[in-house]
């Protein structure tokens, strides 16, 4: 058996506080809860109060090709970009990169030792916009995700080559050492 | 490394547009923690008392406050603050939304803002990099429009815009900022950022903000957020509905206005309906709400949800927040139908929900009294709302009559003379008052009213119960689990506090007592504004998460500052003289501190001198409301009773 872990997202229940971006951030930061900076959160809130649209997006990791084209959905009366619902760290925008390394970001589900009883996230939507969700299912248990620092290696070594992330992390140890 | 705070602010020169970015003195922060109070020290340091608000030296001073940016719930606020047009003492406005985090992580903790620029401009902060960019394009744009127009300009949805209607480019005495959701309305701020040729300020931050001791920060985070889950579950008994929870009044939820309706006074703070609220009233409003409102809005890291965006068939969509849903409505006799109509055009012009109303009904008293004429009105419909929409374009754009009216009630009556004084009779220092007019004098609100720093009673008053209850057994539920008072005393007050006989109202609670719970209430509120936080969540509400044991806890383990509760005390009480010693500087005396002589029905000179002698007394200020050489030099400020002793204000 395995553990399927799932957020439910409640777009018409989001008030835009951004409480899960500040809380994510805060939870991922080393040590924990150190510094927060909502732009390297895994979850981000697309907002246009005008057009009264709060979208609160999960981080899904690193895309190489971005889309050839968009299309426009309607919902309830208002139009979304597909951008607004997708996941991806994509090279045509920012979202989902970290300011500071430029590597893509990926909501992990709060993987934690010992493990956290909901996702950060989900403990601070009090509007119940997010909830969690674990059930059991047939099959394999998922092998364990890449970390943060893989995630971000495996892009570089797509986006430049093996030998030449090697060549710089060696030049780098120089440089400290 | 600097923890909750970034260290560095942003300085503008507008004339000669320079951009610089200053570091912080950390023991600053140590004195004056942040938000207002480092703002003050910084108008008392360089705003001298020649300086008038439409001056090139007159600064104007956007800050985040200390722990803005934080995990701390509700910690939002960006204090705004400069000489006020109108009063022209300073003026200080908080905004909640989303403006001040953002400055934080863009990294700073405040633009402070002098010099004028002749072409209208704007200010884009982009983290390091800060341009000063042309508005010429946005000139007579409203507010709401401004924001949309630069977002799309700069192209990010995602940057926080703080921006000035027609109002304030007219220099309108109560032209408001406006932020989204969000507003820093009193004072006649948005006139001085007209003056100054800034349209909208711009932000987006993508760094760090960093906590000193961050397990520690983070439990009292989570312990904040399940108190304010308790208090949801359990509200208040005893009190009105808006008194039961938690957060600013909460106008969007509540549909239920008898409360506002019947004790608040309509027209020009004139007349009180104590039948208003009929069940057909409630249906028909109801109704209102329901219709125009698509979504409940909370500010950054809040679950309150206390704005809510309102669109209304043919007008486009704006927020709103708290009581303007009710002043406008109630000024002109009208309903919520108009109510949220004409809110929309007053956020996009950008004026104080609470001023703009009631000078508009001045204006048609003096019209029925015959002291304005048609002359003076030309044009002007003859229905009631049709009168407010004419009387609020015409202020606006400064036309006609609007010009005089645009300077509010006090120098608009002074102007037009003939006898119109006594209908500007809702101020305090020359600025307008909640619509309240009440029968006994209340010891407490008597001496907020007159000595608040802030002209505004919502931004003093708080955490003690505004009358008693009314049996033994309410009193002793409420004080129960009351663990937010800083001294068990004030328990024993309230429990001993009577509807009648001799322990009520005028006389009781004791000029002694009233001295001490008016101190406890504005410790809190000056505490908020120099941190940030959300007055609803803190100064305002009755029990609320944040309170003077758990502050000092916050502040050590978000700064690593050694913070208890003697040296918050302290530092709070520091922000409070030298804002005092900032308008004593620049004229303010004993004779202004009196309410509205028709706040009060019943009043008694004797009583009322006596409660301000006692409280200056605690205070530790003079008769004249002058704080002493020895209090200031207890609050390390030996600096302000030199140039109070140089100017020959204090002996
Ligand atoms: S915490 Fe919940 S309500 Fe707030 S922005 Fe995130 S999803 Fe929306
Ligand atoms: S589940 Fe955890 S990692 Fe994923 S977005 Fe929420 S807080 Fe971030
Ligand atoms: S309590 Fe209301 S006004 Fe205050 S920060 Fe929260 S949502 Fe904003």
């Amino acid at each position: 058996m395995k553990k399927v872990k799932t957020i439910k997202v409640d777009i018409d229940k989001c008030n835009g506080c951004r409480a899960c971006e500040m809380i994510c951030s805060a939870f991922h930061a080393t040590p924990k809860y150190s510094s927060n900076n909502p732009e390297k959160s895994k979850i981000r809130v697309l907002f246009d109060p005008i057009k009264d649209i709060y979208v609160p997006v999960y981080a899904g990791g690193y895309t190489e090709a971005e889309c050839n084209g968009w299309d426009i959905y309607t919902i309830d009366g208002k139009e979304y970009d597909e951008c607004a619902f997708c996941r991806a760290s994509c090279p045509s925008r920012d979202l989902f990169t970290d300011p500071d390394s430029g590597l893509p970001l990926q909501c992990d589900m709060c993987l934690d030792d010992p493990p956290q009883d909901e996702p950060l996230c989900v403990k601070w939507c009090h509007a119940d916009a997010l909830t969690y969700e674990e059930r059991e299912e047939e099959g394999e248990e998922a092998k364990k995700k890449p970390d943060e620092m893989e995630v971000g290696l495996q892009s570089l070594v797509k986006n430049h080559g093996a030998k030449k992330v090697m060549e710089s992390l060696a030049k780098l140890k120089q440089e400290k050492d | 490394m600097r923890y909750a705070e970034t260290g560095y602010n942003l300085e503008i020169d507008l004339t000669r547009k320079n951009i610089e970015k200053v570091a912080t003195d950390p023991r600053d922060t140590e004195l004056y923690l942040g938000g207002l109070g480092t703002s003050a020290k910084v108008l008392w340091d360089r705003v001298t008392p020649e300086i008038k608000p439409f001056s090139e030296e007159n600064l104007l001073i956007f800050s985040a406050g200390l722990l803005c940016g934080t995990p701390a719930v509700g910690c939002n606020r960006t204090i705004v603050s400069t000489i006020s047009p109108q009063t022209e003492l300073m003026a200080y406005s908080m905004m909640g939304g989303f403006f001040a985090p953002e400055l934080k992580y863009a990294g700073y903790d405040k633009v402070i803002i002098r010099g004028k620029s002749k072409k209208l401009v704007y200010l884009w902060i982009h983290n390091d990099k800060v341009e000063i960019r042309d508005a010429s394009h946005l000139k007579g744009k409203g507010t709401v429009e401004t924001a949309e127009l630069i977002k799309k300009e700069i192209n990010d949805p995602k940057a926080h815009v703080a921006a000035i209607g027609l109002a304030g480019e007219n220099k309108v005495y109560y032209a408001s900022v406006e932020q989204g959701r969000s507003s820093a309305s009193r004072g006649g701020i948005g006139a001085v950022m007209g003056d100054k040729g800034l349209k909208a300020i711009v932000v987006r931050g993508k760094k760090d903000i960093n906590i000193a001791r961050p397990g520690e920060y983070i439990e009292l985070c989570d312990e904040v957020l399940n108190y304010i889950k308790f208090r949801e579950e359990n509200p208040i008994q005893g009190v009105p509905p808006i008194l039961a929870g938690l957060g600013s009044p909460q106008e969007m939820k509540i549909h239920d206005e008898k409360w506002h309706t019947e004790n608040f006074t309509w027209g020009n703070a004139r007349e009180r309906r104590k039948d208003f609220w009929t069940e057909e009233v409630a249906a028909k409003w109801s109704e209102s709400m329901d219709k125009v409102q698509t979504r409940l809005l909370s500010c950054y890291n809040c679950p309150m949800q206390c704005g809510a965006s309102i669109n209304v068939p043919g007008i486009s969509t704006y927020m709103m927040k708290c009581y303007s849903k009710l002043t406008y409505t109630m000024a002109a006799f009208s309903d919520l139908d108009f109510g949220f109509k004409i809110v929309q055009r007053a956020t996009e012009y950008g004026v104080d929900g609470f001023t703009t109303p009631q000078v508009m009904a001045f204006a048609l008293e003096l019209y029925e009294a015959g002291i304005l004429t048609d002359k003076d009105m030309p044009g002007m419909p003859s229905d009631s709302e049709g009168r407010f929409y004419w009387l609020l374009d015409k202020i606006v754009n400064r036309e006609g009559i609007g010009d005089i009216l645009a300077n509010g009630t006090y120098w608009a009556a002074k102007k037009i003379g003939n006898g119109a004084q006594a209908y500007a009779h809702n101020n305090i220092k020359k600025h307008e008052q909640l619509p309240l007019k009440l029968g006994m004098l209340h010891p407490l609100y008597f001496v907020m009213y007159c000595t608040g720093e802030k002209m505004n009673i919502t931004q003093i008053e708080g955490n003690f119960p505004q009358s008693p209850f009314a049996t033994q057994e309410d009193k002793e539920a409420f004080v129960k689990d009351w663990f937010q008072v800083p001294d068990d005393k004030f328990k024993q007050y309230l429990l001993d506090w009577e509807m009648r006989g001799e322990k009520s109202i005028p006389n009781y609670p004791t000029p002694q007592m009233t001295s001490e719970i008016v101190d406890w209430q504005e410790r809190m509120h000056y505490i908020d504004d120099s941190l940030g936080m959300c007055a609803g969540l803190s100064s305002f509400p009755l029990k609320p998460p944040y309170h003077m044991h758990n502050y000092p806890k916050f502040i050590s383990a978000a700064t690593g500052m050694d913070m208890d509760e003697d040296k918050l005390t302290q530092a709070a009480r520091r922000n409070r003289t030298l804002i005092r010693a900032f308008n004593i500087r620049r004229g303010m005396s004993r004779k202004d501190e009196k309410p509205p002589e028709d706040h009060w029905r019943k009043r008694f000179p004797e009583l009322e001198k006596e409660l301000l002698d006692t409280y200056y007394a605690f205070r530790g200020w003079n008769e004249d409301g002058v704080p002493t050489k020895e209090y200031l030099h207890e609050l390390d400020m030996d600096y302000v009773s030199q140039d109070l002793e140089q100017r020959g204000l204090l002996k």
